[in-house]
Order: C-alpha cells, then structure tokens, then sequence
C-alpha cells in the first residue's frame, strides 16, 4: 500500500527541528525511517507532519572518553556493525547490530530511531539497558536526561516527551574486564525476534561477579531482569544446573500468547537463550 | 529574513542525482523513492514486491549504500545521489555479476534480479572474503522465488574468486 498524505520538512538546524516540533500537535522526526515508513505505508500510523532530522548534523556526532561512549542519536546499525571502537569498547552493540534486518535496513536504521520507536522486539533498546546508557533529549526548553531502564514505559511507548528529540545515548564503557552476551530466536535471521538476550557482565575467573540481562521479543518493553541478573551472581560457568535461573526466568517474564506461539513456548526459548548466552560469555569479553 | 517555515509542505520540490544525471521535479511528500523513479523518471528497472521492507525487490544505491526504495522517500534523497539498476548497467559496473547470473542461471521471472544484482554489487565492492554463509547471509533481504538461492551464491562466490585472483595477482 501506499502511505496517506503528509507534510514534510527538512529542518536546517536543531533549533530549527526543536520549533517545529513545538509548533505542531502531530509532527513525528523520521531519520532512517526503517520502522516509521513500512508503518505509513502500511496505514498503521498517519501523522500530519514529517520531520526529516536525517541531515542534522549535531545529531551524527560519537565521541569517546575514558569511562564512556556517547553515540549520536543518527548513528545508523551498520556504523554499529563497522566500528573498531564499539567492537572493542561496547562488544554487544557489534553483536546485536549483526541481528537488525538485513543490508539495506541497517544502512539506513539509527540508534535514535530504533530507541524512540520502542518496539519491544527491537535490539538495541534491550541492548542500552543492559548497558546501562543514558538517553539525551533535546527540545525548547533545553536538554534532559533519562536512563534507558526509565526511558521504555510499554509497548511503543517512551518517556519522550512532545516536542523532544533523542539527541544521543551516553553509555558507561569502563576499561575493565566487562563481558558481553547476545543472542536472538527468529524464524529467519534478520526477522522480528521471537525471543531474545542482551546481558553484559563482569567475570571473576570462572565465575559470573555481576550481571545485567535484559529479554526483548517475549517482553512488552526493555526492562531490567533483576531475578535473573541477582540469580546468576556468583555463577559458575559453565553453568549446568539451571533450575535457579530457570525459575527466576519465570518470575521477570510473563509473556502472552500470540498467534503460531504459545507463552510456555516463549518461556522455554528464553531459558534455552539464557543458557547460550550464559555460557558464552568467557567468549565475549571486551578488549 | 523570512522566518523559517515551521509546517512544512504535501507538495515540494526535490533536485537529486539519478544515474549521474541531474533531476528536480515538484513531488507529493507522501510519495517514496521506487514509486519516484518508476513513474517520474520512468526507471522501471527498480520493482516494487511488497512495500514494507521485507522483499528487498527495491533495492537501489543511495550514496552508494543499497536501501529500500520504498522505506525511503523521494524527498529524502534531495542533495543526494541514486543509483539505480539501469545506470549501474549502462555504465558497466555490473557487468561482471551479470555475465556470472546469466551464465550460473541465477535468473528466472527476473523480478528480484535488479534488487539481488544491486545488493551483489555492494557485496562484492566491499572486496572482503566471505564464506557462502556469509554471501547467504549478506543477500538475506532479497527473496527470490524461483532459483532456491543456490545459483545466485554461485554466481556472486564466482565474481568474488575472480576478483580476488586479479587483486591478488595485479
């Protein structure tokens, strides 16, 4: 199908975007446009005015420091997949940008989009909770910020204020022995996850010293999951008995039924990725 | 100064380069990129499947990189550069992927063939190595119905030998 009709405008500068946002009931920033356009074509979505925020060029801008990586909201999944400095400072995002679409949707997909549309499917924003990153919105009245376990509030819904823009995700990357894990259950690789596992972990040894797993796919929004990430403390790995983690897989996720996949189905797929990640991951500690 | 226009417009007006060639042309905001350069432009080399990202049957160069066509406005790619199966034809670039898909017979109806050639091209300008799992892998967002994949991995794996024969022997 083809999308209804819409307005459009290119913005010049931020503040140029920032007054049109403010401006308008129903203005919705597209960027790469990956999820938002397949949503317009498909009716799904008609909102009256497109802010193309594509060419704004503060929202491009990566920097690094000694305990953080902050990525600009534009940054697009192939830039994820092609840095030498996410690979060796934020290993997961490497990993989980290997998972988004296909070719042509991470040559155009960005982290800012991927976040703001919250799917809950989506990988990357699993990925900045479990990193624990921090989500700069920019609009009129200035910029604020929101930790990224705050940010996702349910299904496609963000703590993104009207007239706010997501500027850039600042995310802790301490030269230390951090660990990273991801794995995802598609149907085919580059599909919508059905299950799926960003943690990030400090190793001791063998032993996992503290974790962070965040589940997407079988949840409705990003969300920390703190049974599993205090049960698998103090872990041996590799694990093999996984009743603990198994039952506290049970306490953090209650997915529903949906149409070809039963909840238990559901359920059962994120304790085997929980597994496979787990013991993964003495494979994936950062350089 | 004017102040800044805050409400933007359904109708406006784009300039870009298509197949090197310089376009502008007044258009409805609505509109995407397959549906500009089949109708406007008459580039009917670029074929529209599904038109939600999935069949990959749209596939162009925008800057270079491939895209969907039909996740991408035409009023986005104003002040940018599209390239399209018909000018990577004519100017020879693919010539190579085309020999090996006609004579690998990693064609059949044809109607993935300029999205899969577009996406092969990228592949292959990379310069990279890659095992068949990853030229599987690469070309995973274009569907074919007809071949069964294997003969389009030949003829991609193919051109991919001969040039890293010719780099590594030139």
């Amino acid at each position: 199908m083809k999308a209804p009709n819409f307005r459009y405008i290119r913005p010049t500068s931020l503040e140029h975007a920032y007054r049109i946002l403010a401006e308008s009931e129903d203005a919705v920033p597209v960027a790469g446009g990956q999820s938002l356009l397949a949503g317009l074509n498909m009716r799904l979505s008609a909102p009256k005015l497109l802010v193309d925020i594509g060419d704004l060029k503060d929202l491009a801008v990566s920097s690094e420091s000694d305990g953080e990586v902050r990525l600009g909201a534009l940054t697009r999944h192939c830039d994820l997949l092609q840095s030498d400095m996410i690979r060796k400072r934020l290993p997961l995002l490497t990993q989980a940008a290997s998972h988004i679409g296909h070719v042509a949707i991470r040559n155009r997909g960005t982290l800012g989009g991927s976040l703001a549309y919250a799917d809950p499917a989506a990988e990357l924003p699993a990925c900045s909770v479990a990193l624990g990153a921090t989500i700069v919105l920019g609009s009129l009245a200035g910029t604020r910020e929101v930790k990224a376990e705050d940010f996702f509030k349910g299904l496609f819904e963000t703590d993104a204020r009207r007239g706010e823009l997501i500027l850039a995700v600042k995310i802790p990357a301490p030269r230390m022995r951090l660990s990273a894990g991801f794995a995802e259950l598609a149907r085919r690789h580059g599909d919508f996850a059905l299950a799926g596992l960003a943690a990030v972990a400090t190793l001791d040894q063998d032993r996992i010293a503290t974790a962070r797993l965040v589940y997407f796919g079988c949840v409705d929004r990003a969300k920390l999951a703190q049974s599993v990430s205090a049960a698998v403390a103090g872990l041996r790995l590799p694990a093999t008995d996984c009743d603990a983690i198994d039952d506290a897989v049970g306490r953090d996720l209650a997915p529903d039924d949906s149409p070809g996949l039963r909840a238990s189905t559901k359920l059962q797929m994120a304790r085997v990725l929980t597994r496979r990640v787990l013991n993964a991951l003495p494979d994936g500690v950062a350089a | 100064m004017n102040a800044p226009d805050l409400v933007g417009q359904e109708e406006i007006e784009i300039v870009a380069t298509v197949n090197g060639r310089a376009v502008k042309r007044r258009i409805n905001a609505r509109q995407h990129l397959a549906d500009f350069l089949r109708h406007e432009l008459e580039l009917t080399g670029t074929h529209l499947g599904c038109e939600h990202g999935v069949c990959g049957a749209c596939t162009v160069l925008l800057d270079g990189r491939t895209v969907r066509s039909c996740l991408t406005l035409a009023a986005q790619v104003s002040g940018k550069r599209v390239d399209t199966i018909e000018g990577l034809s004519d100017s020879g670039k693919l010539a190579d992927l085309q020999k090996a898909f006609i004579e690998m017979n990693a064609a059949q109806c044809g109607f993935c063939s300029s999205g899969m050639l577009l996406t092969a091209y990228e592949l292959v300008s990379a310069g990279e190595a890659r095992s068949r799992a990853g030229i599987r892998e690469f070309i995973s967002g274009n569907m074919c119905r007809c071949t069964g994949y294997h003969a389009i991995v030949d003829a991609i794996a193919s051109v991919m030998e001969k040039n890293a024969g010719k780099s590594r022997h030139g």
